[in-house]
């Protein structure tokens, strides 16, 4: 079925079943999951190595909700590609796809030539990054020791180098902590967290006491507003909101955490559809995107959640993958889902009547501020459809759930249904 | 002379029969006309790279000339420069593309002000520049902010890769014998009896017969060790965004602003590599080593892209960097020659330098020639370099499949965003002029100046490069 190895005009051809663009957690359950129903999976990972981001971040914490175990990021990798191979899937590394040759078919780099991948369905699992310190426009002078948590955990656990000895990580969300503890590990200690937020983020894992040890202090409402130094780093300057007086923190080392976005070149490349909000591709609660056979899972579409969140994802398109490769599931319109400030995003953005529950029968939200008492309300054409007080809070930095039954209620021939807090 | 001797340890070389005082695109190009005579020529430059001061903070545009001011040496050199350098980036690689452009009027005075600019770029020697209506501005760049009245197309400028033409003028002067000297701050000039300048060096003395200033934000300086006070560079600033690729196809050519009594506005072009950039900021300073970006200057930028074009700020910022050019209070390029002391300054060249670089080599040649230095063109000479194309508009070695048949590193991708291959690296790396340090690698291969700016590459790219300095 697989056209492996046939070749025109210098160009290799793969006609898999379905090719899966991203082999970390999402990608490769949705692999595994497809390919044990026996279609032949192609994964194609730009890395060296599959596994994604959890392949360098060295901490435990990983698989609780897809494997039922708990396991350090590597390790967690690792099984995900085993498993994925197991299944039948094939996993192609080092192969960078760098464009669109048709609805489903795709251009491929990879050092033993250019493929065209040819697949009658393709799953988008191209992850998130956190902004830069460019995208995020703080000024100052631009000596190296400027990186993000993906460079930070990249140089300490996969290549084992060294990094300063202060540094100064900007945000305090779950990433920030995770930043912290590589930090640590590397002999660098975290002298101050900013945050615009009132409050430090914290998580199961870096909990209070995990804080305790870690010994960071975080200054909370403020910023980050100049880097000074000419060939290392030698301080940045931190603005209070509250006050807007400011101070030089001496440092030699600057880590920007969270603020996530998709890597959506590929999405925005096919012209898909985009959210707005999370400025991944449109999808619906079958994740599709607006093309007929393209499919998105995982922190491309909600950026960012928990691996296993993300691999569960992989597990949910399954099914909708296969249906559509069996011609079943025709396209009818779908109800737009929006929320309310303080939210950012809600995923996923579309509601298809007939096309099942989201995954894990939960909506994803993203907050730019917290609030200790979740009163949701559900809207649709002016009325309301479902009010809850959920028995946990809002805060930025994570994602925020709602369980899909809250839209229950809503009209299938109705107006787009908003999510709002009370 | 190897990599090594051109950054550290002693000189590799006693006496020149001309020294070039820095390694910008102009002293780049002026070494590389030098290097083809019988003749021997070092190029002196402070900095650890060439191209690494102003020359690498340009606004890479290559100019016609358009809007120069008729009758100076700036006009003349640009226009000429314009054609020399076209020619020389289609014979060795360079990336060039004709975008075009258009200054749109956004107030009735700068309306009013087309037609005296139309006449003025004829007196310049370009006559087709042609006035249009605002629905054609609109036409041309339909993501504009409403408003424009009008507009003035400049069918021929073009964006340039602005680090490549230092580095192949450079590489050329190298492969026709130049002794190019990096790390080599000159400190102190002497005279050397029989006519020959000492310059006193951070590694060293080197013997010059004559020497050519080109040192940029520095030019004032080195012209007064040699007793002058002919002008004064003031470091002018000028900060820029550059948005991501995603932009691009909303500017595809360059859309400049009409000076006007509202004081200079801003431009926003493509750039060779693929994005989209807005700027510059103007602004004197006293530091000239101060390429720190501001709160002040992003505001500004931020307002003025509002204005122009709103519909860029919904796409990322993925670098913003700030260069000084090398003002000064004159109107026009101070070039000076001194016969006496054997000796000629090329300062206040200003951001048109670029373009007008191998014009300045061949005025160069023209004074030295009639001042005394005997110019006896080498009777063979090595081919031009061919550079490795880092432009997008141009076939890239991932998207070679013979290339990559060939050699397999072509096919390996180490920075994704900028699709940069470990066969780029690996050749920047073992190149006759090679990178000192990240920036260096980047100015190379685009390595790292994408839209993660390191998040997934970045340790990566680190490991190779510190294996090619270990070499």
């Amino acid at each position: 079925m697989s056209g492996t190895g046939s070749m025109t005009e210098n160009v290799l051809l793969e006609t898999p079943d379905v090719a899966v663009i991203g082999g970390g957690p999402s990608g490769l359950t949705a692999a595994r999951e497809l390919a044990a129903g026996g279609l032949d999976v192609l994964v194609l990972d730009r890395e060296r190595q599959a596994g994604g981001i959890p392949r360098h971040s060295d901490h435990t914490g990983y698989g609780v909700r897809d494997l039922h175990r708990v396991m350090t990021g590597p390790a967690y990798a690792r099984l995900l590609v085993e498993r994925a191979l197991e299944a039948g899937a094939r996993v192609r590394t080092s192969a960078m796809v760098t464009g669109w040759s048709g609805e489903r078919a795709l251009d491929v780099t990879t050092p033993e030539g250019r493929v065209r991948v040819d697949a009658r369905a393709v799953v988008l699992a191209t992850g998130a990054r956190e902004r830069p310190r460019t995208a995020r426009l703080v000024p100052g002078d631009r000596p190296p020791g400027v990186m993000n948590t993906g460079q930070l955990q990249n140089l300490v656990h996969l290549h084992h180098r060294e990094v300063g000895t202060r540094a100064v990580i900007v945000g305090a969300e779950l990433v920030s902590w995770s930043a912290a503890l590589t930090l640590r590990e590397a002999g660098c200690r975290t002298v101050l967290m900013t945050t615009e937020q009132p409050h430090a983020e914290s998580y199961a894992a870096f909990s209070v006491p995990g804080r305790a040890v870690l010994r960071v202090p975080v200054a909370t409402r403020t910023r980050v507003v100049r880097i000074i130094g000419h060939h290392a780093v030698e301080a940045v300057e931190v603005e209070d909101l509250a006050t807007g007086t400011r101070r030089t923190v001496p440092c030699d080392t600057v880590i920007f955490t969270g603020d996530w976005i998709p890597d959506h070149e590929l999405a925005r490349a096919a012209g898909l559809d985009m959210d707005p909000g999370s400025k991944g591709p449109l999808v619906d609660n079958a994740l599709r995107t607006s093309r007929p056979g393209v499919f998105a899972v995982g922190n491309l579409i909600h950026p960012v959640d928990t691996a296993d969140i993300a691999a569960l994802d992989g597990r949910h398109v399954a099914r909708h993958v296969r249906d559509y490769l069996a011609g079943a599931l025709p396209y009818g319109p779908g109800i737009p889902l929006r929320a309310e400030a303080p939210f950012t995003w809600v995923s996923p953005g579309l509601i298809r009547p007939g096309a099942g529950t989201p995954p894990r029968e939960r909506i994803l939200l993203w907050s730019a501020e917290p609030r200790l008492v979740a009163r949701v309300e559900v809207t649709q054409d002016g009325r309301r459809i479902a009010r809850r007080t959920l028995p946990w809070p809002v805060s930025p930095g994570r994602v925020f759930r709602v369980p899909s039954s809250m839209l229950s209620g809503a009209d299938p021939h109705g107006g787009p249904i908003t999510i709002a807090l009370a | 002379m190897n990599a090594r001797q051109m950054r550290y340890g002693p000189l590799p070389v006693e006496r020149v029969d001309v020294a070039v005082i820095g390694g910008g695109v102009v002293g780049a190009a002026v070494a590389r006309a030098l290097a083809g005579h019988e003749l021997s020529v070092a190029l002196v430059e402070a900095r650890c790279d060439v191209g690494d001061g102003t020359s690498k903070a340009n606004t890479a545009i290559l100019h016609t000339g358009f809007d120069a001011t008729p009758g100076t040496l700036e006009s003349r050199l640009v226009r000429r420069g314009c054609e020399l350098l076209a020619e020389y980036a289609g014979a060795t690689g360079i990336p060039v593309e004709r975008t075009g452009a258009v200054l749109v009027a956004w107030t009735d005075e700068e309306l009013a002000a087309l037609p005296g600019l139309a006449a003025k770029a004829v007196k310049n020697g370009y006559e087709r520049c042609e006035i249009i209506g605002a629905e054609e501005v609109y036409r041309q760049v339909p993501a504009l902010a409403p408003g424009a009245l009008g507009g003035l197309t400049v069918p021929d400028e073009s964006i340039i890769c602005p680090w490549t033409t230092t580095l192949a003028f450079a590489t050329e002067a190298l492969s026709r014998g130049a002794y190019v000297l990096l790390n080599t701050r000159v400190e102190g000039v002497e005279s050397g009896g029989d006519g020959d300048t000492v310059l006193r060096t951070g590694r060293g003395t080197l013997r010059a017969g004559w020497v050519v200033n080109a040192a940029g934000l520095g030019s004032d300086v080195i012209d007064g060790l040699f007793g002058h006070r002919r002008f004064t560079v003031t470091p002018r600033r000028g900060e820029l965004f550059v948005f991501d690729k995603q932009a691009r196809p909303m500017v595809n050519r360059i859309v400049l602003p009409v000076p006007s009594s509202r004081g200079k506005g801003v431009l926003v072009s493509p750039t060779i590599y693929g994005n989209v950039m807005l700027g510059p900021t103007a602004e004197d300073r006293d530091d000239r080593t101060d390429t720190s970006t501001s709160e002040h200057g992003f505001d500004f930028l931020l307002e003025k892209g509002r204005k122009l074009m709103p519909a860029l700020l919904d796409e990322e910022v993925t670098a913003s960097y700030a260069g000084l050019r090398a003002a000064t209070e004159h109107g026009d390029y101070q070039v000076h020659l001194d016969a006496g002391q054997r000796y000629l300054v090329l300062g206040g060249i200003r951001s048109t330098g670029l373009t007008s670089a191998m014009a300045l080599a061949e005025h160069t040649l023209g004074l030295l020639g009639d001042a005394g230095l005997r110019l006896d063109a080498k009777a063979t000479l090595p081919d031009p370099p061919r550079m490795p194309n880092i432009g997008e508009a141009f076939p890239r070695p991932y998207q070679r499949a013979d290339l990559i048949a060939e050699d397999p590193a072509y096919g390996t991708a180490v920075c994704f965003c900028e699709r940069v291959t470990e066969g780029e690296i690996r050749d920047a790396l073992a190149s006759p002029i090679p990178p000192a340090d990240v920036d260096g690698l980047r100015r190379r291969t685009r390595a790292l100046m994408g839209r993660c700016q390191g998040f997934f590459c970045g340790a990566e790219v680190e490991k190779r490069l510190r294996a090619g300095e270990s070499q």
